[in-house]
């Protein structure tokens, strides 16, 4: 079973944190995957930078900036991560746009995570009905989940089209925004909350976009599987370094 | 072969919406709507009116006669530079602002580069006293301060957009992070053939108003609706897109796309997609960009700010593809001196941007008897600084 499906089967809420690889330097990205484990996150979202990231707000378009000028690409990524195993168990995903991985081929790419063990991407301008058509029957050859999004604009009957073409779990876009939105939660959050949890969908959902601290995340995860916290993460290291991640992580349980 | 948008929006294998989940009820909402809208008698009405009365259309097809006798050839000029606020873009805009009524939405966002599309976007916001906030890089903003102060007067709100190279497509960026925040009450005006499904068609059809008129008014002249040749600079693909529109299907006419070789195909500074690009994905859409090879968006090099995008629209993707169109580049000097030159002939200072459409005249031979169209998409007033400085005015 893949690792991001067993991990859905514990029971308990699942943090999941995103940081963009090759930010703040080059050659963090290994130890920031590994510090993540070492401080009980369960779930982590590699990001792989681009140079334009229309889904993200200031924070993630900084260190994604920083990381192309430090020098990170998709090969590179490779190779930092070709041995990642030996070290973790945790679940992994790429979290990147559509075009670097179509440059460098959707089949080899997949390839590549499978040979590595990576668990699953999320791309978020991949659209439902080209995944469907193009590219789902590789996904599935090599063993990724794709992680599909859905925001509180999101009708119904399409959050049901998605469902039927998740394998891992939906990715709940918290509100309409791109990421590091820090308004907190509010009512539209909570009817919509409440309007998903009475779909019962057969797949999980984890919560991004706006979660920042503890109670955030408590929010996000009363009806819900887990949380990701992205945009915050960036921040904290981005000030107080990579050597500081379990404090981070104390903020939020 | 079908050189119009598929229902998907496909143009061949491009175009499409690769879109981040957060922007598919928009684009979606728009796309349900925007044929039945336009084919609504009701907006037909108010768009011809207002292209008639506010924009001053049909804008005149004009035989060059001294550029022609210079080129032994006949060459017709369709002079969209007489358009209320200089260039083609408000075809569009117009457009775009009856059908953001027609959606209901009370908000208007739009990108610009050197500034024409946002200054032709706040014009119609003005006229319809609607909100209205422009994105233009942080680098444009300073080096287009003229276009900046036309916004203002407008009443538009022009926010600098501060990310990746601060220039159109960090303003594209922006633009469309707003959209994604503001997702009911705002409707985003995009300035080109760009963009994801239904921009691309949508933007082609308001300015397929070009061909139409090139047709009536050929008729009229030459007693034939149909020129040998149609030539239109392309930046993202508009003004081209709406020269060429009525003339897709026919073979008989030669459909040439003029892109921007900045200072040479190889020099590293130029924006010439059709030869420098690859396939990928650009602002939602599947088409020819300018790119890495690993996949990460480079900026293009042109002295017109208008051609300075590192994608192109993808039905000029596809016209390059299939072969339909012939695609040729023009370097900023030859665009230059083609501006100079229709200045000197004609009386007419043209954009920098339509002065790489006229500079083919040196680089392809025509018939004596060759009726060619060029769409001289706007005028030379925005561009003065520009002319002054490369040719020490
Ligand atoms: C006069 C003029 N021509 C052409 C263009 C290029 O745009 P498009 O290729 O969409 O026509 C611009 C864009 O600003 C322009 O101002």
């Amino acid at each position: 079973m893949n690792r991001i499906n067993q991990k859905l089967e514990e029971d308990k809420k699942i943090l999941s944190i995103y940081f963009t690889a090759g930010y703040p330097k080059l050659n963090d990205t290994v130890k920031i995957i590994q510090d993540l484990e070492k401080n009980g996150v369960d779930l982590i979202e590699i990001g792989l930078p681009f140079s334009d990231p229309l889904a993200d707000g200031p924070t993630i378009q900084k260190s994604s900036t920083a990381a192309l000028k430090n020098g990170m690409h998709t090969e590179l990524l490779f190779e930092q991560l070709k041995d990642i195993r030996k070290t973790v168990s945790i679940p992994l995903i790429i979290m990147g746009y559509f075009n670097p991985i179509f440059q460098y081929g959707v089949e080899a790419f997949c390839k590549r995570c499978q040979e590595i063990g990576i668990d699953g991407l999320i791309l978020p301008d991949l659209p439902l009905d080209v995944y469907l058509k193009d590219y789902e029957a590789i996904f599935v050859k090599y063993g990724l989940v794709n992680v599909f999004l859905i925001t509180p604009q999101t009708s119904d009957k399409r959050i049901k089209q998605i469902d039927n073409a998740s394998n891992g779990f939906i990715y709940m876009v918290s509100s309409a925004s791109t990421t590091g939105a820090t308004t907190g939660f509010g009512e539209e959050q909570k009817t919509y909350f409440g309007r998903i949890a009475a779909l019962n969908l057969n797949t999980p959902q984890i919560v991004g976009f706006g979660i920042n601290n503890a109670e955030t995340f408590d929010q996000a995860t009363q009806t819900t599987a887990g949380a990701i916290i992205g945009s915050a993460f960036i921040k904290h290291i981005t000030q107080f370094g990579i050597d500081t991640i379990s404090d981070f992580i104390k903020t939020i349980r | 072969m079908n050189y119009n948008a598929d229902e998907k929006g496909y143009y061949g294998e491009f175009g499409g919406a690769f879109i981040p989940e957060m922007l598919y009820p928009n684009t979606e909402e728009l796309r349900q709507n925007y044929i039945q809208i336009m084919e609504e008698p009701s907006f037909k009405k108010e768009f011809d009116q207002l292209l008639k009365d506010y924009v001053g259309r049909p804008t005149p097809l004009y035989h060059a006669k001294r550029l022609s006798e210079k080129y032994n050839t006949k060459i017709y000029l369709k002079r969209e530079d007489l358009c209320h606020t200089g260039a083609h873009k408000v075809n569009n805009t117009i457009g775009q602002i009856l059908m953001a009524k027609k959606l209901g939405k009370t908000r208007i966002i739009a990108e610009t580069g050197a500034g024409q599309h946002g200054v032709a976007t706040a014009t119609v916001c003005a006229l319809m006293g609607i909100q209205c906030v422009v994105y233009m890089g942080e680098i444009d903003i300073a080096r287009q301060a003229p276009n900046v102060a036309r916004m203002k007067m407008l009443g538009a709100e022009v926010r600098p957009a501060l990310s990746g190279s601060r220039t159109l497509k960090d303003a594209t960026n922006e633009a469309i992070r707003d959209w994604i925040n503001n997702p009911v009450d705002t409707h985003y005006i995009i300035g080109s053939v760009v963009g994801p499904h239904p921009y691309p068609d949508m933007v082609a059809r308001f300015q397929s108003v070009i061909s139409k008129e090139i047709k009536s008014q050929l008729k009229e002249k030459e007693g034939t609706e149909n020129p040998d040749y149609v030539v239109a600079c392309v930046g993202g693909g508009s003004n081209a897109a709406g020269a060429f529109y009525h003339y897709l299907d026919n073979p008989n006419v030669g459909i040439i796309a003029v892109e921007a070789a900045g200072k040479g195909i190889d020099s590293g500074e130029s924006a010439a997609t059709s030869v420098l690009g690859k396939v990928g994905i650009i602002h939602g859409s599947k088409t020819l960009l300018m790119q890495t090879p690993d996949g990460q968006i480079t900026e293009p090099y042109s002295i017109s700010a208008g051609l300075d995008y590192p994608g192109v629209g993808p039905m000029h993707a596809h016209l390059y593809r299939s072969g339909r169109g012939e695609f040729v580049s023009i370097t900023d000097d030859d665009a230059m001196k083609a501006g100079l030159l229709l200045s000197k002939l004609e009386g007419i200072i043209p954009a920098i941007e339509s002065s790489h459409a006229l500079a083919l005249l040196e680089h392809k031979t025509f018939k004596p008897d060759d009726i060619v169209v060029i769409n001289l998409s706007g005028r030379g007033d925005k561009d003065l600084d520009t002319y002054i400085n490369y040719f020490k005015l």
